[in-house]
């Protein structure tokens, strides 16, 4: 049977500079998958480049998600598909409001209409997952919010939109303890909840304690080096990138 | 998916249908004394009305076209057909008593539907005539008049027409001033009695169906002390290839602690020339609030003024213009402190998109008496892409130590970033955009009632599915 993500042979460039280049990488229904690697390896790129975004050209290579090649479709399809893409630095949207964006998101994703008081119940629930305040529902979209505000925001539309496939980008990046612990339970959550497949792209550890690692990956200079269970982690964890750097 | 909203609905058509030239009267194309006098019998002016016209025409004649904004070269007052009367004789107030081309026309842009649900009264004119004017009986029985000034003038309101017509936008102000004076034609008289509270909105709709005509509709609203209203002006054109040209003229006087919302939606055919003045006085505690959108038109010159003339007037302009392919919109607004402790706050917002040429004009003037007044002016600029423009010109004219004058712009274009990031969330290309124009626009939308929040999201939608499609 079929993966649900094949990234075979991946290459992508930005303005002419190639960054990742030739990246492999299979994830299995309801896996998790963690992906390390130093600064500048193309960590991020390869989370954005599996869900389309345009700025990036992909020069060769494949992704095939559910059965469908998705190389080069739309940022919008790949999401109706059923992958989930937490940003770094979410972006503010002053003019509609956190709840309904999440409204008008699921709406698009599952092409249904949403009941205004199911969606109400099922979005007080997650709130209350995440340890929000019901209030930032009815803040504008990320404006105004704190860095860890507006993860929890991520974390929040994960739980609601609920994937096949999440790619956390540096989540846990920028947070306090108490911030990371309520981020881990949301994953946990949609671990749970969802049953969906994680790619975790992350520089620490902290977010993983709570979560049943299948694969770690290690991303090079545009190309996973190493492949490894759970206890690749802890082998970085003690001795760092440098074996897998090349002068 | 299939689009759920409401707002994804419509279509342009929805304003851009025409219907048979069917009028039973209209000018010929140009402008003469001729001209002028046959409009003034056509409407059995007053004497006084008469020679006002006759006079304007001179000092039309007199000035130059300004040459500081959009180019009007194209624009030749002898192809214009300045009065065009409807095949009907005389206003009603009953739609039913209305002709069935022109009563479907305001059924199709859903004018008696509103009235019904929402409205105090309502006006509607189409060409050169008021068609059809209504207003509910709680507030006619308060002394509420809302009528338009032709049959005003024909009451115990003559004299007070006659005192204030063009005085307040006198013809000598531009060359338009002059023109409106000289053929206007239609339009709306208010009067809400001294501290009467009009509960719901009035609203007049301004039609232009014939082809090359232009519209010179005269509203004029008195507000007495203690009093409030809301007034709400709509228009809408279909599409030709030649000019249309409209060039109304708005007076508006708010009384000792009165307010007026003057509320517009404007959303004229992209060969429309929009050449129209408004302006209002505000006495000692009184307050202007000024909402509009802005979508239509080939060319527009606005710039709504507020003159506060009592302590503690205040004034709010709130504004949103939408300038697409082959628009070129020049707007603004313009505030005279005139008393102390006045107040005025300006926050608008500007959307170029496919070329479209957006230039926004602020003038502040603090006059020397004016101590302790505050202005605040806030004006965003949003480029959808890269062959669009946005400028904004402020302009301060302080005479006062002691006044608090601030000026704030941004202009921005909507990033590569922001759309991805509301794509990898399900939105398409063009739902995104809409929502940041939307979102951008917000500062109008929420300030209009309800259906007019969702028409102006409606045109926002219209407008943003132009060219991306």
């Amino acid at each position: 049977m079929s993966k649900l993500l094949t990234v075979k042979g991946l290459k992508a460039e930005i303005e002419e500079k190639e960054i990742l280049r030739g990246v492999d990488l299979e994830v299995g229904d309801g896996e998790v998958h963690v992906i390390m690697g130093p600064n500048g390896a193309g960590k991020s790129t390869l989370g954005s480049v599996i869900i389309g975004d345009p700025r990036f050209e992909i020069t060769g290579g494949s992704i095939f998600f559910d059965g469908d090649d998705i190389t080069g479709e739309d940022t919008d399809k790949i999401a109706k598909k059923g992958i989930f893409l937490t940003f770094q630095n979410p972006i503010e949207v002053p003019g509609i409001t956190l709840g309904n964006f999440i409204k008008t998101s699921l709406e698009m994703i599952t092409g249904e209409r949403m009941k205004p008081s199911e969606f109400k119940k099922r979005l007080k629930e997650t709130l209350e997952v995440l340890q929000m305040d019901p209030e930032y529902a009815e803040r504008d979209l990320n404006v105004g919010f704190s860095g860890g505000e507006k993860k929890k925001a991520e974390i929040l539309q994960l739980l609601m939109l609920r994937p096949k496939l999440a790619i956390l980008d540096e989540t846990d990046s920028g947070l306090d303890v108490d911030a990371v612990h309520i981020v881990s339970k949301g994953v946990e959550a949609y671990k749970k909840q969802v049953g969906g497949a994680l790619i975790i792209i992350t520089h620490s550890t902290r977010i993983l304690e709570a979560l049943k690692v299948d694969k770690t990956h290690i991303l090079v200079d545009g190309k996973i080096v190493d492949d490894g269970d759970a206890s690749l982690i802890d082998k970085i964890n003690n001795e760092g990138f440098e074996a897998y750097i090349k002068e | 998916m299939k689009e759920k909203t409401q707002v994804n609905d419509i279509d342009r058509s929805f304003y851009d249908f025409r219907n048979e030239d069917a009028d039973a009267f209209k000018v010929d194309a140009g402008l003469t004394k001729d001209i002028v006098l046959e409009i003034s019998k056509e409407k059995n002016d007053p004497d006084w009305m008469r020679e006002l016209r006759l006079k304007c025409l001179d000092i039309y004649n007199s000035m130059e076209v300004p040459d500081w904004g959009p180019s009007l070269d194209a624009l030749d007052i002898d192809n214009i057909f300045t009065y065009v009367r409807p095949n009907m004789r005389g206003m009603q107030n009953d739609w039913e008593n209305v002709p069935k081309d022109i009563k479907d026309t305001f059924d199709r842009l859903g004018i008696p539907q509103a009235e019904r649900k929402s409205l105090a009264g309502v006006g509607a004119q189409y060409d050169s005539e008021i068609v059809y004017h209504s207003i509910r009986d709680e507030a006619a029985s308060k002394g509420v008049i809302y009528t338009d000034i032709e049959s005003a003038l024909k009451t115990e309101y003559a004299d007070m027409i006659k005192e204030r017509f063009m005085k307040v936008l006198p013809p000598t102000e531009h060359k338009f001033a002059a023109l409106h004076g000289a053929v206007w034609s239609g339009g709306s008289f208010v009067y809400v009695p001294k501290g009467v509270k009009v509960d719901f909105p009035l609203q007049s709709y301004f039609r232009l169906n014939a082809k090359g005509a232009g519209q010179f509709e005269h509203t004029m609203i008195i507000v007495e002390e203690g009093a409030s209203v809301h007034f709400i002006e709509g228009c809408s054109a279909p599409k030709y290839n030649v000019a249309n040209l409209h060039v109304g003229a708005v007076e508006l006087w708010v009384g000792k602690n009165a307010t007026l919302r003057y509320s517009t939606i404007e959303s004229w055919s992209k060969n429309m020339y929009n050449l129209n003045s408004k302006r209002a006085v505000v006495e000692e505690g009184g307050k202007i609030e000024w909402v509009s959108g802005s979508f239509g038109s080939h060319i527009s010159y606005l710039y709504p003024m507020s003159v506060l003339n009592g302590k503690g007037a205040r004034a709010e302009f709130t504004s949103v213009t939408f300038a697409g392919e082959g628009q070129n919109l020049d707007t603004g607004t313009k505030i005279v402190h005139n008393a102390e402790d006045t107040f005025s706050y300006v926050n608008t917002r500007s959307i170029s998109k496919s070329g479209g040429i957006n230039t926004f004009r602020s003038s502040v003037v603090i006059g020397p008496d004016a101590h302790g007044s505050k202005s605040s002016t806030s004006c965003e600029s949003l480029m959808v892409d890269s062959i669009s423009r946005s400028d904004t010109i402020p302009a301060m004219d302080v005479r006062c130590a002691d006044a608090d004058v601030g000026h704030e712009a941004k202009i921005g274009r909507i990033s590569d970033e922001t759309i991805f990031y509301l794509m990898s969330r399900g939105l398409s290309e063009t739902e995104a955009r809409a929502l940041i124009v939307r979102g951008f626009a917000d500062n109008v939308s929420k300030e209009l009632p309800l259906e007019y929040a969702v028409e102006m999201n409606n045109l926002i939608t219209i407008e943003m599915k132009g060219s991306i499609g």
